[in-house]
């Protein structure tokens, strides 16, 4: 891969000007956490971990409307807007590579693939929090999926070019960058020991397919499913959930018609129910077992790898402490502090 | 190096897009049962239709929808060897099925597909083939069992066993009375009860048909059972019974589906998204994969 250097102060210049490809987001401050926002790149935070919401959002709309009935017709709805993101670490690149792959095979999402060819992807490194555990999932670094990924060191940025797309917009914009020397690959080298040794999540993820998989019948899905919401936020958070909803609404304004697809959850009760109500996962532990093996064991046999990125939305998301993390210490059958493990399961 | 202008392409190709569903004329309808309708449609677009009505599978399915109302998941219960039209039986138990009972001929309903995998008929080629619906069953059955006889001479025996509550809940009693005059296969019907005191044929439950089906190879039959969840289990007994491989027993799963084409996940079941890896799965994958029935 090719990589250049950029010093630091070229960083908002450089973001400012790729303003003529399309508007530019990047990670801001908001409230006590983090979203992408199409702002001046001086206010974007270098330092945020993670967002709220994943960057599934700039290619799977929250809502959006994909088809219009108008004078006996259905048309095609595509709104792609032309965008520059910065400021995805590699976790998020990873899911996005899940999103790339899930989205493209066997039918191509139209919305999904107009979506992300009007995008140009600028990566950045992350340093570990306490909640990050993206070591064990093997998606602490990235290879493909950006067309620029900068890394962040003392008193500069590497440039890695991913993709075509890349190399042109940086090729407009040599002066910006220089060759890197055989002294900055020294620091990156130290840098990445840095990074390794601040991952602070103690637990291994060897053999968790078979250990899921196993545990089907486990109490353990009945004790977090008394304690769960099902309120949906860790698949509103997770950047690898890929779930949506079809409705029609009649926008009386204008007299037309809106088929309108929406995020939605395998937690929610409705998921899983046919016509005529009945529901093949009626059962709060049913559902959570599902997004559970399906998110460890099921993207596994299809595409070779966990949907899980690592990324530690869904540990700072739960309101009750069910997450990644606590699942896997109590199939693993280690100690485990969350909420729901003092919860007395009562038989309905 | 030349920059190009425009880095990023926001490009909309109509024609590629398959959540647009084409529009389609019901042509045909009657009703089978006091809650089960007939529909025959026709695509409105003519080019489409001989391209559409050939190509797909029988066990496929169509995303069939009403402007305002929904679109939802229909088995296809006519066969690609009798193309030009496309055959559903809908029973009426939500919103999206209510307004389609509301619909005359020549009114338009919207279609996309098909989407499935469909029964292996290919695989089937050569095998002795047992039939077994119950109910509802019928319906994508009938799509399979139609395509057997269309090329009657690719199969061994053929057994088809239809049970239905009473003659009233049968479906397309017309055509299957008429089958069970035919030489060249074997067609069983039964009800559960017969309230009327005329049914002609066999009464209890679908599985004491099962007498019937003598002289099958049974390394070389591929069986097939469709109808409500709680008959699969009585059934696939009974195939055991026989000796016939797992991986040689084929059914056909409902779920909630909002795409058809593996994306929005409504129907998925552990790893399995039921749209493109079913809705026919063997009894094998049934075993396999926790939750399929």
């Amino acid at each position: 891969m090719r990589v250049f250097k950029m010093e630091k102060g070229n960083l908002v210049p450089f973001l400012r000007s790729l303003e003529e490809f399309g508007e530019v987001w990047g990670p801001v401050k908001k409230g006590n956490s983090f979203v992408y926002a199409h702002e001046d790149p001086e206010k974007f935070d270098l330092s945020a971990i993670r967002t709220l919401i994943p960057a599934k959002k700039f290619f799977l709309p929250k809502v959006a409307t994909i088809l219009k009935f108008k004078n006996g017709a259905w048309t095609d709805n595509r709104e792609c807007k032309k965008r520059v993101i910065f400021g995805l670490h590699p976790c998020d690149l990873h899911a996005l590579n899940i999103y790339h792959e899930f989205y493209t095979r066997i039918y191509e999402d139209p919305y999904y693939t107009s979506n992300r060819e009007a995008t140009l992807i600028i990566g950045l490194s992350c340093l570990p929090d306490d909640n990050c555990f993206c070591n064990l999932t093997d998606t602490s670094t990235i290879e493909e999926g950006f067309d620029l990924f900068f890394t962040e060191l003392d008193d500069k940025f590497l440039v890695w070019v991913g993709s075509p797309r890349g190399d042109e917009v940086l090729a407009k914009r040599k002066d910006m960058v220089e060759d890197i020397t055989q002294n900055d690959i020294k620091e990156y080298i130290e840098w990445r020991k840095k990074r390794e040794k601040m991952f602070k999540v103690d637990l291994s993820f060897t053999g968790l397919p078979e250990i899921v998989s196993a545990s089907y019948d486990s109490d353990i899905w009945d004790k977090m499913g008394a304690a769960c919401l099902s309120c949906g936020t860790c698949t509103m958070v997770c950047p690898s959930c890929t779930c949506f909803d079809v409705e029609d609404e009649y926008d009386i304004r204008n007299d037309e018609l809106n088929r309108k697809r929406k995020w939605y959850s395998c937690f929610f009760r409705e998921y899983s129910m046919v016509a005529g109500g009945h529901n093949f996962r009626e059962a709060r532990a049913e559902r959570l077992r599902l997004w559970y093996t399906h998110k460890l064991v099921g993207f596994m046999s299809e595409y070779g790898e966990p949907a899980c990125v690592g990324c530690g939305r869904c540990v700072v998301s739960c309101p009750v402490g069910i997450n990644v993390l606590s699942v896997v210490r109590a199939l693993t059958g280690e100690k485990n502090d969350a909420f729901w493990a003092k919860t007395e399961v009562k038989q309905l | 190096m030349k920059e190009r202008v425009d880095i990023l392409k926001c490009e909309v190709h109509e024609e590629e897009n398959p959540y647009v569903p084409e529009r389609a004329r019901i042509i045909r309808k009657y009703d089978l049962t006091n809650d089960v309708r007939f529909f025959q449609v026709r695509l409105c677009n003519h080019e489409k239709v001989m391209e559409w009505t050939t190509k797909y599978k029988p066990g496929q399915f169509m995303m069939l929808s009403i402007p305002n109302v929904g679109e939802a998941p229909f088995s296809i219960t006519s066969t690609p060897t009798r193309p030009g039209i496309f055959e559903f039986c809908i029973r009426k138990v939500g919103r999206l099925t209510g307004k389609l009972f509301e619909l005359r001929e020549n009114d338009f309903v919207w279609l996309r597909g098909p989407f499935g995998n469909g029964f292996p008929v290919e695989k089937m080629r050569g095998k002795d083939l047992l039939f077994v619906a119950g109910g509802l069953g019928a319906a994508p059955l009938r799509s399979v069992l139609l395509y057997a006889l269309d090329y009657r001479e690719r199969f061994g025996k053929i057994y088809y066993l239809y049970g239905a509550k009473n003659p009233d809940e049968m479906l397309f009693k017309d055509e299957f009375f008429g089958m069970k005059e035919r030489q060249d296969f074997d067609c069983y019907l039964t009800v559960d009860s017969d309230p009327t005191g005329e049914w002609p044929y066999d009464i209890g439950v679908v599985t004491t048909l099962f007498k019937y089906v003598k002289d099958i190879d049974v390394e070389n039959t591929v069986a097939v059972v469709c109808g409500p969840p709680v008959m699969y289990k009585f059934v696939v007994q009974e195939f055991m019974k026989l000796g016939i491989h797992e991986e040689n027993i084929y059914m056909t799963l409902e779920r909630k589906m909002k795409c058809g084409m593996g994306k929005c996940g409504q129907c998925v079941v552990g790893h399995k998204y039921t749209c493109i890896d079913g809705p026919v799965f063997t009894l094998w994958d049934v075993k396999t994969i926790r939750n399929l029935i």
